[in-house]
């Protein structure tokens, strides 16, 4: 059995879904990215001045290409994973000889391509806003890859788990988005009150952020060592996760 | 690992399913089809076909028993085990947004078969099952009797040595029917091990060699169809006539006329037709046409399953 052939078949499967409906995939976040820019960075922005030592723009795009990152790795592999088994053809999978930790993969590669595209096009778009500088190349493409990553395995475990389609909102809705928007993408967390410091360091989306803006502008609230273990350390979690669920079966076989 | 001599195709011994609620779905079951069998898997609504189907295919988790197909313990070789199977399920269950093609190419991919072998197979088994003009369209957009062929077709793309096939003519006309009965048994005659489900019992009376009857868990019946079929005693034949008003009188043979035009005959097992119709034309009486009155695999089947009930309700 060629497990890379079974691998490329659900990243086609997964990538060819989310182009067929480019219109509610791609389309939505570049909009809503250029509204954030246009009231927070022109409009709002003007009025704040620097912060964090570069001006605010400059500041929150980072920030806004990461959103964008993590709303859409996560979305796409809840929504599909979902429909799959909902409209049972997760069943193709599951009766053919294909490993799991190929199954995982094969989800997981086709939300982080989602949502590395949505940042690609979310950093385009900055670029009629803000001049965007890079600081060091490898730092990005690191942070962007693995908090996807991280985000398409928390979408899968939502989509194993979720009987109705509510239910893949939940997550997003009450947990996801309130972490997104206290994770440090608009205001540095140095600018907090001591406690809410404390409270901040264990979002883990402050450290995505954090090493993602220190990649494109150098500054940042966090250590970057600790940044990428924490990442690290919610992958491994996460991916083990995935597996036992699918390993059992839940939400899968009777 | 498997035996290279194994001759069966599959292998269920004291198969349980259990589910949550405490439903004991399967009580037991053993079961052989051997390789190149055409086999039938009959019994009515709840009586655990399409549990034992997916237990085979590993989408229910089995409780206690072993399956192996073609020598491969889904326990310690589950991955080598789907290798063997293609399976055409009950339900639609492919995406309905998505090409044939698309669907096809990606269901060979799951296999480990190559996008070049995958678009050739698709061409050959969507061309022979009429669906090739429809290749770019969406599932949603096939009729009914289309997307029972395009699950076929799915389950054949990493030709499978065993197709499981749970009720794959349901809501067909009768003539995609048989069409789809004359490819099955071309498929069998290549070497395809087949199983097939099915409510139409002349289906099954027709296509298998080898059939087992389930009911309530448990297999009730476990035999050739030559040998189930030799079991009845009788058939009820219906013969219609050109309107004949007088009495017609068959020695040895009970009859009852329905109409002027129509007359139902139980033949036994010694009694032949011929005799019938000697006495028949001996009366003046012209037979325009004859069928059975039932499928005789329905009123063995039918017999069984009520055996089957009576003795649960005694117990």
């Amino acid at each position: 059995m060629n497990n890379s052939i079974a691998l490329k078949s659900i990243l086609n499967k997964e990538t060819q879904r989310f182009m067929r409906i480019w219109v509610q995939t791609l389309v939505p976040p570049a909009i809503t990215i250029s509204l954030y820019f246009i009231i927070f960075g022109s409009l709002i922005g003007s009025r704040i001045g620097d912060m964090g030592g570069v001006d605010y723009m400059s500041f929150i795009v980072p920030g806004l290409i990461m959103m964008s990152v993590i709303t859409n790795s996560y979305s796409n592999v809840a929504s599909s994973f979902f429909s799959a088994k909902w409209q049972r053809n997760v069943e193709e999978m599951l009766v053919a000889p294909v490993p799991n930790w190929v199954i995982v993969a094969g989800y997981v590669g086709g939300g982080m391509a989602r949502g590395i595209l949505v940042g690609l096009i979310v950093t385009l778009v900055s670029l009629l806003f803000v001049d965007i500088q890079i600081h060091n190349v490898w730092v990005i493409v690191a942070t962007v890859t693995l908090t996807s990553a991280t985000f398409a395995l928390g979408g899968l475990i939502n989509a194993i788990f979720a009987r109705t389609f509510d239910d893949i909102s939940i997550i997003p809705t009450f947990i996801l988005t309130p972490l997104t928007y206290l994770g440090g993408v608009f205001y540095s967390i140095s600018l907090l009150p001591e406690f809410w410091q404390g409270v901040s360091q264990v979002n883990p989306i402050v450290y995505m952020v954090n090493a993602f803006r220190y990649g494109f502008l150098g500054v940042t609230d966090v250590s970057i060592g600790t940044a990428f273990m924490v990442i690290g350390f919610f992958i491994v979690t996460l991916f083990a996760i995935a597996m036992t669920l699918i390993n059992k079966g839940i939400g899968l076989r009777s | 690992m498997t035996n290279a001599v194994e001759t069966n195709a599959l292998q269920i011994s004291s198969l349980v399913k259990t589910y949550k609620g405490g439903f004991q779905a399967l009580k037991g079951i053993d079961l052989t089809v051997k390789q190149g069998d055409f086999f039938a898997l009959l019994g009515p609504n709840g009586a655990g076909k399409s549990t034992t189907i997916g237990v085979i295919t590993s989408l229910v988790n089995k409780t206690q028993g072993q399956v192996k197909v073609y020598g491969y313990d889904i326990d310690t070789d589950l991955e080598k085990a789907k290798s063997f199977i293609g399976l055409v399920p009950q339900e639609f269950n492919f995406n309905q947004f998505e090409p044939l093609i698309n669907i096809l190419v990606n269901q060979a991919g799951y296999y480990g078969v190559d996008k070049k072998t995958a678009l050739v197979r698709a061409e050959k088994y969507l061309k022979q099952l009429e669906l090739w003009d429809k290749r770019n369209s969406a599932g949603r957009e096939l009729s009914g009797g289309m997307k029972r062929r395009l699950m076929i077709v799915r389950a054949l793309m990493h030709e499978p040595q065993m197709l499981i096939l749970d009720e794959p003519t349901a809501g067909v006309d009768i003539e995609i029917r048989r069409g789809m009965w004359d490819f099955l048994q071309q498929l069998n005659e290549q070497g395809i091990t087949i199983i097939l489900t099915t409510h139409y019992l002349e289906e099954a009376e027709s296509l298998c060699r080898n059939i087992a009857i389930i009911d309530g868990g448990k297999i009730v019946e476990n035999t050739s169809m030559k040998s189930l079929l030799a079991q009845l005693d009788g058939e009820t034949f219906v013969l219609d006539l050109l309107p004949f008003k007088s009495e017609i009188a068959l020695n040895g043979i009970s009859s009852r006329r329905i109409d002027d035009s129509t007359l139902e005959i139980d033949l036994q097992k010694k009694q032949t037709l011929n005799s019938v119709f000697e006495q028949l034309s001996a009366q003046n009486v012209e037979v325009l046409s004859m069928r059975n009155k039932s499928n005789r695999l329905e009123a063995l089947f039918v017999n069984l399953i009520t055996n089957n009930s009576t003795k649960k309700e005694a117990k």
